[in-house]
């Protein structure tokens, strides 16, 4: 099916796809913490936007409910949090250089071919969109990853871990048109408490090693040296 | 009848292109607080180098002298190419966009050229400077092109933004990130900020303009006016093919009318976002270029990557 | 149907309790009633089971069976004598100014978190509560990791908030997967609850499923510590304190290799291949022997035993694997006579470490002649855990050899190694522990030994004799996991 042929909604939904993939990109490259946390809070918000989107196509309710959680969690609270841990640590001036940005880019454009090629089979089973949707929330999740593994700054690891999430919401929202009530409120809870979590732990990993550098978390090995 | 509007049509383009570096010239003025020159500045800068006497040096080979001619000449030749105001041109369906990169790489190979002609130290780094950002650009801009094309079937812009004019308005991922790769590229190619200041000479940090350094009188004009002339044929790419609303497609004089009005409000809009884009931005260092530039390859890959994977039919 | 209803509410209000009290002297013991009550409610429902068989709730919230009813008895039994554990210990922690009242507060608040989590993800019917319990229960152990606030506890705590997060958010992709395998067959709020979903398997898509089971099995096998996703287990136990490494080790591993299970057995509801269960045993026998060799280079005692966990935990998931009768059998006995014996060691290790002042393994030196209960508690659970008869582990072990035999001959002899390995690994350590000279100034401390006995004589009957109701239980659980019994 060509992509003329389908929907506006649809469409709308795999731009919407296309353009969360790309601010997983950018966050990827981003070595500026606060403009790290900004294109997260964007992220969220094209969350928001394609909830709100899916919600008023299906004329389903509690998507929209869904949608104010997002907006709250992952648009103004978890930003919110976050910069002011950079600015209250001052790190905002610092740049962290990255390795091997190029490797790590082009890593990261393999991840997505290789979500395409992990999740091949279903496209026999449903639509075309649904395989985008799903690849592009898969890719997501494992560019979240890339960036934890590329990122030594703590704070980077959290925005990782929440892009994360963003990505299986995703995936939620376009593939099955949200989780049941209960398991979204569920999972928003879960994402609220560890936000707090992480939040309680700046504080610690600081007062016990004076920075928030991961990588000078190396005490502990697999075997004793 | 056809060929004449064509031929109009490329005078539009050579005039109208310092009437648009004015407007960014001016935008950026307000944006920065500064008292803007006329819109027209640009006009009176030109005829002002006409009218000078160039100095060439006793070194200079016939290539320096003879390379703005050449560069003018080719970089209005591309201009033939992209569909301004109409679509169904005879030049432009006569040539395609590789034709078009083609009298762009054209024009860069001589203007590398004269700059290491005199032999000035500035000239050959310029020059060096600016192989290398090209040399990374092109690929990313061809991959972003192709993205297009492989939408629409065809490398003829004129086609392809027939094409995209008759499909209405369908929302393309791949179109999301072939545009910004080429406006990734367009900036690095038109030597603006971030990549290149087109307003200093400070030796450091300078590519296009340490190139011509040497120049003065009517060559220093024909090269400004050619570059001029790129900014806004970029301008007009992201605009037309991206934009195509409004496009004369029949040849009646109100549709032609009606589409010089629609470039250039689009230009209009793109230039003040240009503007914006100049102002918040600082320049980077030299060597983060290619990281830029692989970024904006990165986006042409995905571009046609999700073109295969999204769009395509199967 | 007030059973699982209480089950789940004691663990609440005990949160509830903790966090908003002030401070008192007996926190300790309020919470070994807590859990005593919510031992004597899981008493309570498993009665129910075993009189009605299956119970479903009317608003098909919660599902008990076979299958989860003695692990919800295990749960809270070995959460009641933890915490009778841990109420001495703790108040010993703070008295040698390691903990304050605060962090006691917030120990005992979320040793009842954890334990609600893992009610829930136990008694739950719906695939994805049993995510967000699961990440509760992550939730509420990271804290207690970091409960000496040590550079190195702060570091394990992060490594496994990390890890576990990122690996369990694989979980809730598998799961989205498998939620949107089942919309395609039936009606949308229903279509996650794991008994609509075993009606209807065979109609789910398998090709789905399969995706969605590699995923799961990534997402929960974090948390069972298969290698290679095991690197925040050692550190998460050796770190925490030493209640939370017996509740780690005895309770969330079982949990999470119980989600796996359940969702395995829906994915071969609907597959005519074992992919998922050619995986569980590739996972299984690689942690199982890449933990057996990591024993012997371990310095530090609770680091020993979280490898020996890891070791289990793979033959387990081997053993579930493998998926025949025999096997399925063999695994939920070695769920049981694990958990109960890993506790009971994590507690004699609690007391060795606070007898020795270290955790070091070549500073704990002479605990039989120091004082003997815990010397001899050590090394009982060590033969016990080691595979020797009559413990209930050599019955299971024994048991998985034989199912490995009768299904994949070749597989036994890599069994055979890694437990030999694995023998000589904890041999090698804990002799010198035992025997040898009592070191200067190494006195007895006051030890409570009564959860380790009990225990371990629960290890001790199960190897000898397996009582009539628990091996019903087993068998139906073996029944509804492999299809059909061995009894």
């Amino acid at each position: 099916m060509n992509i003329e042929q389908l929907d506006f909604y649809t469409q709308a939904i795999l731009s919407m796809a296309a353009l969360v993939g790309l601010t997983s990109f950018l966050m990827l490259g981003q070595g500026r913490l606060l403009r790290l946390i900004f294109v997260f809070a964007l992220q969220g918000f094209l969350l928001t936007l394609t909830t709100v989107l899916a919600a008023y196509s299906l004329d389903s309710h509690h998507l929209y409910i869904s949608a104010v959680l997002t907006l709250l969690l992952k648009v103004i609270f978890i930003p919110w949090m976050l910069r002011r841990q950079v600015l209250k640590m001052a790190m905002h001036r610092d740049i962290e250089a990255l390795k091997n940005n190029t490797v790590v880019m082009m890593g990261g454009a393999s991840l997505m071919v290789f979500s395409y090629y992990v999740l091949h089979p279903i496209v026999q089973s449903s639509s075309v969109v649904m395989l985008n949707a799903l690849a592009v929330s898969l890719s997501v999740m494992l560019l979240g990853m890339l960036l934890m593994i590329s990122h030594r700054q703590a704070i980077a690891h959290v925005v990782g871990f929440m892009s994360i999430e963003n990505g299986l919401f995703f995936a939620a929202i376009v593939a099955t048109n949200g989780m049941p009530m209960v398991v979204e409120l569920g999972i928003a809870f879960d994402v609220l408490v560890a936000a707090v979590l992480f939040g309680i732990f700046f504080l610690h990993i600081r007062t016990s090693i004076d920075s928030l550098d991961v990588d000078l978390l190396n005490k502990l090995h697999e075997v004793d040296k | 009848m056809n060929w004449l509007i064509a031929v109009l049509q490329t005078t539009l383009f050579v005039i109208l292109a310092p009437l648009l570096a004015g407007w960014v010239k001016c935008c950026k003025c307000r944006l920065q607080n500064r008292k803007a020159p006329s819109v027209f500045q640009s006009y009176r800068d030109l005829l002002k180098l006409t009218y000078k006497q160039p100095v060439v040096s006793e070194q200079a080979s016939w290539l320096f002298i003879k390379a703005p001619y050449i560069i003018f000449s080719a970089t209005v030749l591309a201009a033939t190419v992209v569909p301004l105001i109409a679509v169904d041109l005879p030049t432009s369906a006569s040539a395609d966009v590789i034709v078009m990169v083609g009298f762009f790489a054209f024009a860069r190979f001589f203007l590398a050229l004269a700059g290491l002609d005199v032999g000035t130290a500035f000239g050959g780094m310029g020059s060096s400077r600016e192989m290398t950002i090209s040399s990374l650009a092109e690929p990313a801009m061809l991959m972003a092109i192709f993205t297009l094309t492989m939408a629409a079937s065809t490398t003829n812009l004129s086609f392809a933004i027939a094409h995209v004019l008759g499909e209405g308005l369908v929302l393309r991922p791949s179109f999301v990130f072939a545009l910004a790769a080429l406006i990734l590229v367009a900036i690095a190619e038109t030597g603006r900020i971030p990549v290149d200041n087109p307003a200093t000479h400070l030796e450091l940090t300078m590519i296009h303009e340490a190139m011509i350094l040497e120049y003065s009188g009517r060559h220093l004009g024909l090269i400004e006016w050619a570059s001029q002339l790129k900014l806004m044929l970029y301008g007009v790419l992201i605009a037309n093919i991206f934009f195509p609303w409004g496009i004369a497609e029949t040849l009646s004089l109100e549709a032609l009318g009606y589409g010089l009005l629609a470039i250039m409000g689009k230009l209009a809009v793109l230039a003040i976002f240009l503007a914006i884009a100049e102002t918040l931005v600082a320049k980077m260092r030299l060597f983060r270029v290619q990281e830029y530039l692989s970024f904006a390859y990165l986006l042409g890959l995905l571009g046609m990557l999700s073109h295969i994977i999204l769009e395509a039919s199967r | 149907m007030i059973a699982v209803y209480l089950v789940l509410l004691i663990p609440l209000v005990g949160i509830l309790y903790f966090a908003l009290s002030g401070h008192r002297e007996d926190t300790g013991r309020m919470n070994v009633r807590f859990n005593g009550i919510t031992l004597l409610a899981t008493v309570w429902l498993a009665i129910n089971v075993l009189n009605q068989g299956t119970i479903i709730s009317t608003d098909k919230a919660f599902l008990i069976d076979p299958f989860n009813v003695y692990l919800i008895v295990l749960t809270a039994f070995v959460g009641f004598t933890t915490s009778i554990f841990s109420s001495p210990y703790m108040a010993h922690e703070k008295e040698i100014g390691k903990l304050s009242d605060k962090r006691l507060k917030l120990y005992y608040s979320m040793f009842q978190g954890f334990m609600l989590a893992m009610y829930l993800v136990l008694t739950t019917n719906n695939m994805g509560i049993m995510w967000v319990a699961m990440e509760g229960a992550t939730l509420a152990t990271v804290m207690l990791v970091s409960l000496y606030r040590t550079p190195e506890s702060i570091e394990a705590a992060w490594k496994y908030f990390i890890l576990c997060g990122v690996g369990i958010a694989q979980a809730l992709f598998g799961t989205i997967l498998l939620y949107y395998a089942a919309v395609q067959i039936g009606d949308g709020e229903n279509a996650l609850l794991w008994s609509v979903l075993y009606e209807n398997a065979d109609k789910l898509n398998p090709e789905i499923l399969n995706i969605a089971f590699v995923f799961l099995l990534i997402g929960y096998g974090t948390k069972i510590g298969l290698v290679p996703l095991h690197n925040w287990l050692p550190d998460a136990h050796s770190e925490g304190p030493t209640p939370m490494s017996a509740v780690l080790s005895g309770l969330l591993l079982n949990d999470a290799l119980y989600a796996v299970v359940r969702n395995k057995m829906l994915v071969d509801g609907a597959t005519d291949s074992n992919m998922a269960g050619y995986l569980m045993m590739g996972f299984g026998l690689l942690s199982f022997l890449v933990a057996a060799i990591l024993l012997h280079r371990q310095k530090d005692i609770k680091r020993l035993f979280s490898y020996s966990s890891i070791e289990h935990m793979g033959l387990m998931t081997f053993a579930f694997g493998i998926g025949g009768p025999l096997a399925t059998f063999a695994a939920l006995l070695h769920m049981t006579v694990h958990s109960l014996t890993k506790s009971a060691i994590f507690v004699t290790v609690g007391y060795a470490a606070q007898l020795a002042g270290t955790q070091r393994i070549d500073q704990i030196r002479g605990l039989i002649k120091t004082q003997p209960k815990i010397g001899w508690g050590l090394l009982i659970g060590t033969i016990s855990i080691a595979g020797f008869p009559p413990f209930g582990v050599f019955t299971s072990e024994f048991l998985v050899l034989l199912a490995t035999m009768h299904s994949y001959p070749w597989l036994t002899l890599p069994l055979l190694l890694g437990i030999g390995i694995a023998f000589a690994g904890l041999f090698r350590h804990i002799q010198p522990m035992v025997y040898g000279d009592r070191p200067e100034g190494q006195n007895p401390i006051k030890a409570n030994l009564w959860p380790v006995t009990i225990h371990l004589a629960l290890v001790l009957w199960l190897g000898l004799a397996i009582p009539g109701f628990l091996a019903h239980w087993f068998s139906q659980a073996t029944l509804l996991i492999s299809g059909s019994t061995p009894l």
